[in-house]
């Protein structure tokens, strides 16, 4: 049972309270998607603040628990339905690992080149969404542009554009399509060019910085407490990034930068995501280059039947830290699967955030916090 | 003077006027729409509206009647007479002030002159009317009972009343040098004197400008409406038709502010450089033409301020207006008197 901090809400009239209880969603225009939070405001000052989740729960855990390794593999792509190559590519590489398969070396070049062209393109929806949400509209548009592209790009090699199931335990469903390498070049050597243009309207931009600068602090030490991940945990200047702690896929191959924030407000998680969205560039122009040829299939059983045991692997998801905690009794399905959503921790910071600033940041704040409730709520 | 001609002068030709500004004004903001649509989308690399008539043409008919056949809904809980009458309080005084906004010269239309009526306060009549329309917000947020609305109507009141402030010290620059409240007289001024006043004020063309954008709600400064972060504030709970009044008043502030910072600062009616002789082929486009070519220059920068720039937090915005707009608006009053006591 959760905590009613405010009492129910409606008790008090409007004009007799000093305080106001406003509901933020979950059908508002800026909480991305079914987000509720309960505010608390004075003014426009916010009080305290406090997150209603659920709303989108499908039982992914518990339906997994009743499906074959193999099928279970699409419910990941409805998770973080922004990022499905991220989460397809954690639950098949700890299967994987369960398994003890081997994967041939241009699975996992084209596994890595496609989960950072989706990271670039779940940081685009971020970026354009925050910058939509704090009334630039038009870098909504430009950010979408791009990823149109890289949408296109996926349909190419998945059939698919958003909920791709772009992994197989094991390897892949196919090659990579004819002049396939030769369109990602066109797109990434242009890429640069185009961070540059959204960045031309935002980074130095007096109004963004106004909106952006000292808002929703998290110092280095409040950020680890908070278990967050991802940008919002580099954002504060904490150097913890999957790829490079535990390299997993092609990751160790790659020369990148992990980009660190020093403030830890939102004009730093801005900047850590954009400078992300180059580095991914980066890697994706090397694997382009070093692209090996071969199998795109490794040595996996036909009947998945992972030994017992209990098994977790995490990836850097667009969004922080995805890991999947994996418990096998050695049959078909696994006996338990939980995911480890970066989001659904990551948005346990709001609370925090949001406290003393104003209803105009708590927009900012669930922006910058880049959550997607279907990860949230599974 | 007979009793016809009084009818004639006092009630005929006015009343052919009112209507025709009326209409012209009507169909432009309804095309303002679809200005804004089609700039925006250019901005941003999409076609805008393309499907109703050709490139959309006829897209505004279609908005309009959408509006009009759409359930008018009424919050059970809303002030239902301040709730209905709100949207045209802010309405009325947004089509008022064109009454003494001159088109062209005294002795155009048939020695009648380009504009309803001429009145020796004009500009002041301008500045009174237009905060009437601030009222139609207040109360529209306030007589929906509902907390997003209310927020937006509190945030609306401040905003708009701090920056009316501004915006007058701004206006009183002009006045000083143009030494007339009457609108006319300030565009024959500028005449004589063969200068555009914003050359002579730009700072106070500036602060007006800025305010104006405050004033309209538009981006960066539409916080009382902010979508994304009240909804849709103080219009959140107004649908169809009474909706559509709010945001016709929106447009037709947008025409308003434009209006006088073309008269005020750009010459009205005149073509650029009145005085100079070698530009008289200028001439050959009438002064309502160039009253509506300067207009529409201005509209533009609004439309391509809103595709550029985020919007600024409501604490910021009063900074701004009070720390910033309102001294530097207040000096340039007190430098314009000094310049204009010692040396003229």
């Amino acid at each position: 049972m959760q905590e009613d901090i405010f009492g129910a809400i409606g008790e008090e009239t409007i004009l007799d309270a000093n305080q106001l209880t406003i509901n933020m969603g979950p059908q508002h225009p800026s909480t991305h998607g079914v987000l509720r939070v309960r505010l608390k405001i004075d003014g426009e000052r916010v009080i305290d603040a406090e997150c209603v989740i659920g709303y989108l729960h499908r039982g992914t855990e518990k339906i997994v628990e009743n499906r074959t390794y193999t099928m279970a593999v699409p419910y990941f792509d409805r998770t973080d339905y922004i990022a499905a190559v991220s989460n397809n590519l954690g639950f098949v590489e700890c299967v994987e690992k369960m398994l003890g398969v081997e994967v041939p070396p241009r699975v996992q070049y084209i596994r890595t080149m496609m989960t950072e062209f989706q990271r670039i393109a779940s940081h685009l929806l971020w970026l354009a969404t925050h910058a939509l949400d704090i009334g630039a509209m038009t870098v909504f548009l430009y950010a979408f542009r791009e990823r149109e592209e890289i949408l296109k790009l996926m349909e190419a090699v998945f059939g698919a554009r958003l909920t791709i199931h772009a992994f197989r335990i094991g390897g892949l469903w196919q090659d990579l399509p004819h002049g396939f390498l030769d369109a990602c070049r066109k797109f990434s050597d242009g890429f640069e060019a185009h961070v540059d243009e959204y960045e031309g309207l935002l980074t130095n931009n007096r109004i963004w910085l106004e909106r952006t600068k000292n808002i929703g602090v998290v110092s280095a030490e409040e950020a680890i407490d908070l278990s967050l991940t991802g940008p919002p945990l580099r954002g504060s200047g904490v150097n913890y990034d999957v790829r490079k702690a535990r390299p997993y896929a092609a990751y160790a191959d790659f020369d990148f930068d992990i980009p660190l924030g020093v403030h830890g407000d939102t004009y730093d998680r801005y900047l850590v995501r954009v400078e992300e969205m180059r580095q991914s560039n980066r890697i994706i122009q090397q694997c382009i280059t070093r692209m090996p040829s071969g199998s795109i299939r490794g040595k996996a059983p036909r009947v998945i039947k992972p030994p017992v045991g209990e098994y977790f692997h995490s990836v850097e998801g667009p969004k922080g830290e995805l890991g999947y905690y994996i418990v096998s009794e050695g049959g078909t399905s696994p006996y338990r699967c939980r995911i480890r959503p970066p989001t659904f921790i990551n948005l346990q910071a709001l609370r925090k955030m949001v406290k003393g600033h104003l209803v105009a940041d708590v927009v900012a704040i669930i922006g910058t916090l880049d959550i997607v409730l279907g990860e949230v709520d599974r | 003077m007979n009793a016809w001609q009084i009818l004639i002068n006092y009630a005929v030709i006015p009343l052919v006027k009112i209507a025709v500004i009326v209409g012209i004004l009507s169909g432009g903001i309804a095309y303002l729409t679809l200005l804004e649509r089609k700039v925006i989308a250019r901005l941003q690399q999409r076609l805008g509206p393309m499907r109703v008539g050709w490139h959309g043409i006829l897209q505004p008919i279609a908005d309009g009647l959408k509006f009009i056949i759409k359930e008018d809904v009424i919050p059970l809980k809303a002030d239902k007479f301040v709730f209905t009458i709100a949207p045209a309080i802010s309405l009325i005084p947004a089509f008022v002030v064109f009454a003494v906004i001159p088109f062209g010269p005294p002795d155009s239309l048939w020695g009648t002159g380009g504009y309803v009526t001429d009145i020796n306060i004009g500009l002041l009549f301008v500045v009174a009317v237009s905060s009437v329309g601030v009222l139609g917000i207040i109360l529209g947020g306030w007589a929906s009972n509902s907390k997003y609305p209310l927020l937006g109507a509190l945030r609306s009141t401040a905003q708009m009343v701090s920056y009316e402030v501004a915006m007058g010290f701004a206006i009183i620059g002009v006045l000083l040098v143009a030494n007339s409240l009457s609108l006319v007289d300030i565009v024959q001024k500028q005449k004589t004197m063969g200068l555009w006043f914003f050359f002579v004020q730009p700072v106070s063309f500036l602060v007006y400008y800025a305010c104006g954008m405050a004033e309209t709600n538009r981006l960066p400064f539409d916080l009382p409406e902010a979508e994304t972060e009240l909804v849709g504030g103080f219009h959140t709970e107004y649908s169809g038709f009474r909706f559509s009044l709010y945001f016709i008043a929106e447009y037709a502030n947008m025409i308003t502010v434009s209006s006088l910072a073309v008269t005020l600062f750009f010459g009205g009616w005149l073509r650029p450089f009145p005085n100079v002789a070698a530009l008289a082929f200028l001439d050959l486009i009438p002064p309502p033409l160039w009253f509506t070519i300067k207009v529409l220059t201005f509209l533009y920068v609004f439309i391509w301020v809103r595709g550029t720039l985020p919007r600024f937090r409501f604490d910021q915005l009063m900074n701004i207006g009070w720390k910033v707009f309102l001294p530097v608006a207040m000096a340039n009053v007190i430098v314009t008197s000094a310049v204009l006591l010692s040396f003229l």
